[in-house]
């Protein structure tokens, strides 16, 4: 809790600064670029909600802020509301317009949404222009000024924007410390992981478009008070999207700093250079805003928040960087000198039925990818499903945790019928899995990553945390929790993706070729720490290629071949069959049997 | 009756010619955003400087005194485009590569970000730096042509169609230059690479093909083609330096209702726009025109998000 009052120190500085600097102006006109200045950064931050932290780049945020504006100024025109009633409803309007919008628009991803989204603005500001509110005043209301927000000392709009800057600043910062945020930053990174670690993305980016358009919706209708006229080009245009795109990005890209040091640059440069030089050289300033931009977007691609923030990080992080000590004396470490025990045997086929699946088929187009599969996996049981490249294995996960929706069959956990669920909820029933192509999310900590797998058991923040470090104990990253998931090895990845599917304390783990891509000591290591937690009584599916560690790893095989299951059974007897030999094993493994 | 079907057939015979213009633009960035995935929201500006370019090759360059009033502005259009196809070249060489290709995988968002923020930028600067240098007055390449119109017809019931001259040859341009840009890309090496290249930039490298160039020869291309068919709505249309705003949006509707990455789907993208604004007219308000435009964008994504010739991909 110190640590989070002792944060918010800089921004509260930042703000009192800025209003005891806002006061001593006198020049109406920069009262207004000072006005101007929260305004904008506002908006950005409204975008960087959205945008910033779930990656779905939005064109289109000037339909929330101009459905904000123009709620304001026809609420006082045609009804006689006050902007301190109407600039609350404008807020509700943006994230009603958020919602309609989001429901959707959120169907489309990458840059099919960023382009689904320019067009709303701009239809809407056709349809504006079609209604005959090409301009619209805000009537000037002399006898009580006050009760609509209107006042002769333009210093007060300043301080008002001041205020909505640190409240949005402040429920920024909110929302990015909670589960929100959280799960708005694995969609971001990841948006498939996110949902196969039990994270409702469609809900949480309801949320945060809504959030955002209300944000929006309210600083559009403050702004039609300051400039007391709107026009449709002025709230809708794709200038006005652009704007919150500018200041976010110049800034920084996910931060709450970002757009609002891109807004305190830009927008006084802006205003400056038009007033400076717009009347003799008609377009001079943009021709300079533009250079600037481009300038500091090479030197600085992430926003300038990121390139200082790295800089100062890289100069700060070097005496540590010194410090000696391997990070690496983990517990799955400590595995690595002993050979790989071999499993010990038990008797197979008698606990009870976790998963059952009955003649699972799938096909893309012409191509039966899985046909007609069928297995069980018992409580506690190790199963290996094995077979050439394009057999089909990945596919059946994907069935299994719901990415696909199967053709035909049934996937029954705990006797209860699943399939066509979406990942998410197949996740909270119980399956976690991790991925052939790992899908950390990189800009996280392992701590961070593994947290979020935590989130679909956990009711509170707290117990998530718990629950994340109990994983991250379980497959020995203990040490290291705390390091970013960009800086680690492959190994480590590894295991991070196991704790963050162990996370969400799931009954079935869904392996996906754990192993590819490590030495034979990572290995062995990684088969350890899977050892391990089938001796505290995990059930766990893997698929793998490397046969010498499946054999001592698993209970039982099942061996797929163009989608269908070919043999299954113990190991010992699949690797002497005939048929998986020809299909699969082929000459590299019978060399290897003769050594 | 008569009435309706003329209004028809002229609003469709609009829709056909306009259409052609706009696929040709959409293709300039259809194959620019096909290749390198890049949102480029300069295309637009790009296309107000091939208007630019073609209006004084033609008036200050000697191509009307050579070429005379009724084709000259043709040959000037076409000069333009390899021109901005150098201009384009230049653009990629100094700015767009340094935040696009090969080397954005260790970005945030693939370096998607800078690229907007960048093209944005450029943008600002064509557009404010073209108020400096060309001034706020409405500019426009007219023909004789433009004033006068071939009569097909009568066809039914008496109804002739009227072909505004002009534009029926703008079309023809529009439909030869997409051709040889199909041939370009379909048959030379080059065109080859640069498939290669979109498809998959990792393989492509491998082969032995310079993914960086590509990127730099698919942007030239790009920008010269928008920038003829800039050109052949200049004989039209009259312009102005902010005029590229108008047409970015038309630009990526008709990109996405093609499909991403379809170079003929780009063109068929660019004509459905074309024939929505125009024959939107008979049912609707000319000021919603350019909304009905964006309803039918939004629909088509809604149902067929791949657009009419993409195919959709994902592997886990």
């Amino acid at each position: 809790m110190m640590r989070g009052w002792r944060s918010l120190l800089p921004i509260i500085v930042f703000t009192a600064l800025y209003a005891a600097v806002s006061l001593s102006v006198t020049n109406s006109y920069y009262q207004l670029v000072m006005t101007l200045v929260p305004v904008w950064a506002i908006f950005g931050l409204s975008w960087n909600l959205l945008s910033g932290y779930t990656g779905l780049i939005s064109f289109g945020h000037a339909a929330f802020f101009g459905v904000g504006a123009y709620a304001v100024v026809l609420g006082q025109v045609y009804f006689d509301l006050s902007p301190w009633v109407m600039i609350p409803i404008a807020a509700i309007l943006g994230g009603i317009a958020g919602l309609l919008i989001g429901f959707p628009t959120f169907r489309l991803q990458g840059h099919y949404f960023a382009l689904a989204m320019l067009a709303y603005p701009l239809a809407i500001l056709y349809v504006f222009e079609w209604l005959g509110l090409q301009e619209v005043t805000l009537p000037i209301k002399r006898d009580n000024p006050i009760a609509y927000m209107q006042f002769s000392d333009h210093r007060i709009y300043t301080l008002l924007a001041l205020a909505m800057m640190l409240g949005t600043i402040l429920l920024t910062r909110v929302v990015e410390r909670s589960r929100f945020g959280m799960a708005l930053l694995a969609i971001k990174q990841n948006e498939a992981a996110a949902e196969a670690a039990g994270i409702n993305t469609l809900a949480w980016k309801l949320r945060a478009i809504t959030l955002s358009g209300a944000i929006a919706g309210a600083v559009g209708g403050f702004y039609a008070v300051v400039l007391l006229v709107v026009t449709p080009q002025s709230v809708f245009g794709m200038l006005v999207s652009a704007q919150a795109l500018t200041v976010a990005m110049f800034g920084g890209v996910g931060t709450v700093w970002g757009p609002v040091i891109g807004s305190v640059i830009l927008i006084p440069l802006a205003e400056t250079l038009n007033a400076e030089a717009g009347s003799r050289f008609p377009g001079i300033q943009g021709v300079i805003y533009g250079l600037a931009i481009i300038c500091v977007i090479l030197l600085a691609p992430e926003g300038l928040f990121w390139k200082v923030r790295d800089f100062l990080r890289k100069k700060s992080a070097l005496p540590v960087a010194a410090t000696p000590g391997p990070p690496d004396l983990s517990t799955a470490a400590a595995f690595s000198a002993a050979p790989v025990p071999l499993r010990p045997k038990r008797s197979p086929g008698t606990g009870d039925v976790v998963l059952e699946v009955k003649n699972l088929s799938r096909s893309f187009g012409g191509l039966k990818a899985v046909q007609e599969v069928s297995f069980k996996l018992r409580q506690n049981e190790i199963l290996g499903i094995i077979g050439p490249n394009g057999a089909g294995k990945t596919t059946v996960f994907n069935l299994l945790n719901g990415f696909l929706r199967p053709g035909t069959g049934e996937i029954l956990l705990d006797g209860r019928e699943m399939s066509g669920r979406k990942p998410h909820e197949l996740c909270e029933a119980g399956i976690g899995r991790t991925f052939q192509i790992m899908r950390p999310f990189m800009r996280m900590s392992i701590s961070d990553n593994v947290v979020v797998g935590a989130y679909v058991r956990a009711k509170t923040d707290a117990e998530a945390r718990q629950l994340a470090s109990q994983a991250i104990a379980r497959v020995g990253l203990t040490e290291i929790a705390d390091r970013i998931a960009g800086e680690l090895t492959t190994k480590e990845l590894r295991l991070m993706e196991l704790a963050r599917a162990l996370a969400g304390q799931p009954r079935i783990l869904l392996l996906d070729e754990t192993l590819a891509g490590l030495g034979h000591d990572e290995a062995n290591e990684v088969v350890a720490v899977i050892q391990q937690l089938a001796r505290d009584g995990m059930t766990i599916a893997i698929i793998e290629h490397t046969m010498q560690a499946m054999v001592r790893l698993v209970d039982s095989f099942v061996v797929l071949d163009h989608g269908a299951v070919i043999v299954e059974g113990e190991p010992e007897a699949v690797t002497r069959d005939s048929r998986v030999i020809e299909a699969y094993l082929g000459k590299k493994w019978m060399a290897h049997a003769s050594n | 009756m008569t009435q309706a079907l003329e209004g028809f057939l002229q609003a469709l015979s609009a829709g056909l010619l306009i259409g052609a213009i706009y696929g040709l633009m959409c293709v300039g960035l259809g194959l620019i955003f096909g290749v390198m995935r890049v949102i480029n929201f300069a295309q637009g500006d790009f296309m107000m400087l091939g208007m630019y370019a073609a209006f004084y090759f033609f008036t200050a360059l000697g191509v009307q005194a050579t070429f005379g009033n009724t084709f000259g502005p043709f040959v000037a259009i076409l000069l333009a485009g390899p021109v901005l196809a150098v201009f384009g070249y230049f653009v990629h060489l100094t700015l767009i590569s340094r935040v696009s290709g090969m080397r954005t995988s260790s970005l945030e968002g693939e370096g998607h970000y800078a690229q907007l923020i960048l093209t944005l930028g450029i943008a600002l600067i064509l557009q404010n730096g073209g108020l400096l240098v060309f001034g706020s007055v409405l500019a426009s390449i007219r023909t004789p042509l433009s004033s006068s119109a071939w009569e097909i017809g009568p066809l039914l019931y008496d109804v002739s169609v009227f072909i505004n001259k002009a534009r029926g040859i703008d079309a023809v341009v529009s439909l030869v230059t997409m051709l040889v840009l199909t041939l370009l890309i379909t048959r030379s090496r080059i065109g080859k690479s640069l498939r290669a290249a979109a498809d998959n930039p990792t393989a492509a490298t491998y082969m032995g093909i310079d993914v960086d160039r590509a990127h730099r020869v698919a942007f030239a291309l790009g920008t010269g083609v928008t920038a003829i068919a800039g050109g052949l709505l200049a004989t039209n249309y009259p312009f102005h330096p902010f005029v590229g705003v108008e047409y970015v949006i038309v630009m990526y509707a008709g990109v996405v209702l093609g499909g991403m990455g379809s170079i003929m789907g780009a063109f068929w993208g660019g004509m459905t726009i074309g024939l929505v604004q125009q024959m939107s007219t008979l049912i609707l308000p000319t000021q919603l025109q350019n909304a009905a435009i964006f309803v039918v964008f939004l629909l088509i994504i809604f149902f067929r998000p791949q657009g009419f010739f993409g195919r959709m991909v994902e592997r886990t």
